[in-house]
């Protein structure tokens, strides 16, 4: 018995036990259970019929789904190198020995640390045609405003633009990071070589930066796939879909129309989606031994 | 090494115009919680009103149930935070130290789903809370929060960097495994836990997916999923809402500045994001 209490095994079980139990409950078999509902057509009431791939191929033919995974895609190839472009640009301003780094810090992080519902109503009245700030300041330059989130030209841009603000501090803590790695000797010896900014910037900064650059790609894409807040708050998806992605028809399919097994068969696909970016990241980590 | 002063002066333009940017919805959202609901919709904008109106603060306790949306929150928040750190270092503990056989196969198995998007796993779970009762109930969110596996591999990895002669003295000296864990790594481990306790709070805090899919009741709800059913229920009220907003996001700031530090670590340590 005294035995036990010092055995390495026994204190395993019990410190693991109440994470697994959670981890298998909430997480692991979810994700299974997830896996087969796609090949029925449960609605969690009375219907639950196997139905092999039938969902998978409602899939390649329902015209909605194909529009919200190419709004999907829109919203990723626009917002992740806008974002990254941005928080690299301000990273590099604020990687210096500038007098008051801790309130810039605090002010491009603000957004960050806020719930979307908190910062969804005053982008909402941002963005009204009729009273709308952005508007009045395109007015200054005699631009023509529009009707941005009821048009379905410019609601996802609009959608863009406020997620784009709400996540760059993120990006720039990190690309600080990496860029605070970059050793002070090497633009040094480029000072004594007379290079200017901008080919210390191609030459050195940008080929020391690239782990950094490449984890942020990748994180940004995978996060950019579960854009779930922003449309569900500022347009429903709307008009006429025209902002309405992926995770937006899941959550609609399965908690609207109760459609559980086609709703489980679209969350497979946006695992699969996540699932190619992190393998596509795994095998140049071994190829660039980082780890 | 100092910059010339024209590249200082430029940096603090791009920086300061940057931050107003960033400053100014919230800047907005105060100003209007202060307007008389007249003054909300003028053309050209204005930013501030005729007189600062601080009663629409009082109106938000008296008008929404707002007091249930504030406690809620706190409570969810609260009791998440606490188990997750406690399961994430005790599993933590168990995956840097003991030795047993499959405790690779394990972690691994967890290293593979902390991608796994929340879509993935919200079905099952919603029918698993509706058949043990517990759809519109706090706990629908509290239990699936208990363990992660982002926590589980951030103190698996902190663990790691502990020394092992820290604990050999502690063996010698007749302490079990449960002993080193409590008295040594959870001692060592403080700045690891206020990092992913930060985390942790800020996720829970600010979830609005889960409380949409597993809340209901007007009194059971959490402040971001009351707040957005506010705005769909009385948008008129402008001013008022604003004040609710802006009451939520006091504690989420007030934390940021006293412990920005700490966030900015945990951005920089794990490079995750933990939502």
């Amino acid at each position: 018995m005294k035995e036990l209490f010092y055995k390495d095994s026994t204190w395993a079980v019990l410190l693991l036990l109440p994470n697994l139990l959670g981890f298998l409950i909430f997480t692991l078999f979810p994700v299974i259970g997830t896996f087969l509902i796609g090949f029925t057509d449960w609605n969690m009431a009375d219907r639950l019929n196997w139905i092999g791939l039938e969902n998978y191929k409602t899939l390649t033919a329902d015209e909605t789904f194909h529009k919200v995974f190419w709004n999907t895609l829109y919203y990723s190839a626009v917002s992740v190198p806008l974002g990254m472009a941005v928080s690299l640009f301000l990273a590099v301003f604020l990687n210096r020995k500038l007098r008051f780094i801790r309130f810039y810090r605090a002010a491009f992080f603000m957004p960050v640390i806020s719930s979307f519902v908190a910062v969804a109503v005053i982008w909402q009245w941002i963005y009204n045609p009729d009273y709308g700030l952005l508007n009045y300041f395109l007015g200054w330059f005699g631009i023509k405003g529009v009707s941005w989130l009821t048009s379905s030209v410019w609601a996802m841009p609009a959608i863009i633009i406020t997620t784009v603000w709400k996540n760059l501090g993120y990006n720039m803590l990190i690309f600080l990071a990496g860029l605070q790695g970059i050793p002070e000797s090497y633009y040094e010896a480029a000072d004594i070589d007379g290079a200017k900014w901008h080919t210390k910037f191609r030459h050195i900064t940008i080929p020391l930066l690239s782990p950094t650059t490449f984890f942020v790609t990748v994180t940004s894409i995978i996060g950019s796939f579960q854009v779930f807040d922003a449309v569900y708050l500022m347009t429903q998806g709307g008009p006429a879909r025209a902002t309405s992605v992926l995770v937006h028809y899941i959550y609609q399919t399965a908690f609207q129309y109760l459609d559980m097994g086609y709703a489980s068969a679209m969350a497979y696909v946006l695992f699969v989606m996540v699932l190619i970016i992190t393998l596509i990241q795994f095998a140049r980590q071994r190829k660039v031994s980082l780890y | 090494m100092r910059q010339p002063i024209g590249y200082r002066i430029a940096a603090h333009v791009v920086l300061i115009a940057g931050s107003a940017v960033m400053l100014f919805p919230f800047i907005w959202t105060v100003a209007t919680s202060l307007k008389d609901i007249g003054e909300v919709f003028t053309f050209p904008p204005r930013l501030l009103g005729k007189e600062l109106l601080w009663e629409n603060y009082v109106k938000v306790w008296e008008r929404y149930p707002f007091h249930y949306f504030f406690m809620n929150t706190v409570k969810i928040t609260a009791l998440v935070v606490i188990g997750q750190l406690l399961t994430s270092s005790m599993a933590g503990y168990v995956f840097a130290r003991l030795r047993f056989r499959g405790r690779d196969t394990i972690f691994l198995l967890y290293l593979a789903t902390i991608i796994i998007p929340v879509q993935v796993t919200v079905i099952p779970n919603f029918f698993q809370m509706k058949v043990y009762g517990l759809l519109d109930t706090h706990w629908s969110l509290i239990l699936p929060g208990l363990v992660s596996a982002f926590g589980t591999f951030l103190m698996r990895q902190f663990f790691l960097t502990i020394p092992p002669a820290l604990e050999e003295a502690a063996k010698i000296d007749g302490c079990n495994p449960f002993g080193i864990y409590w008295r040594i790594f959870v001692p060592l481990s403080k700045p690891a836990m206020a990092t992913l306790g930060i985390f942790i709070c800020n996720g829970v805090w600010n979830d609005f997916y889960n409380p949409l899919i597993f809340l209901n009741s007007t009194n059971k709800m959490t402040l971001t999923l009351g707040l957005a059913t506010m705005q769909g229920l009385y948008s008129t009220d402008w001013p008022v809402l604003m004040a609710a907003t802006t009451i939520s996001i006091i504690p989420v700031i007030a934390l940021f500045l006293l412990a920005q530090d700490l966030f900015v670590r945990g951005v920089t340590l794990s490079g995750l994001k933990g939502e």
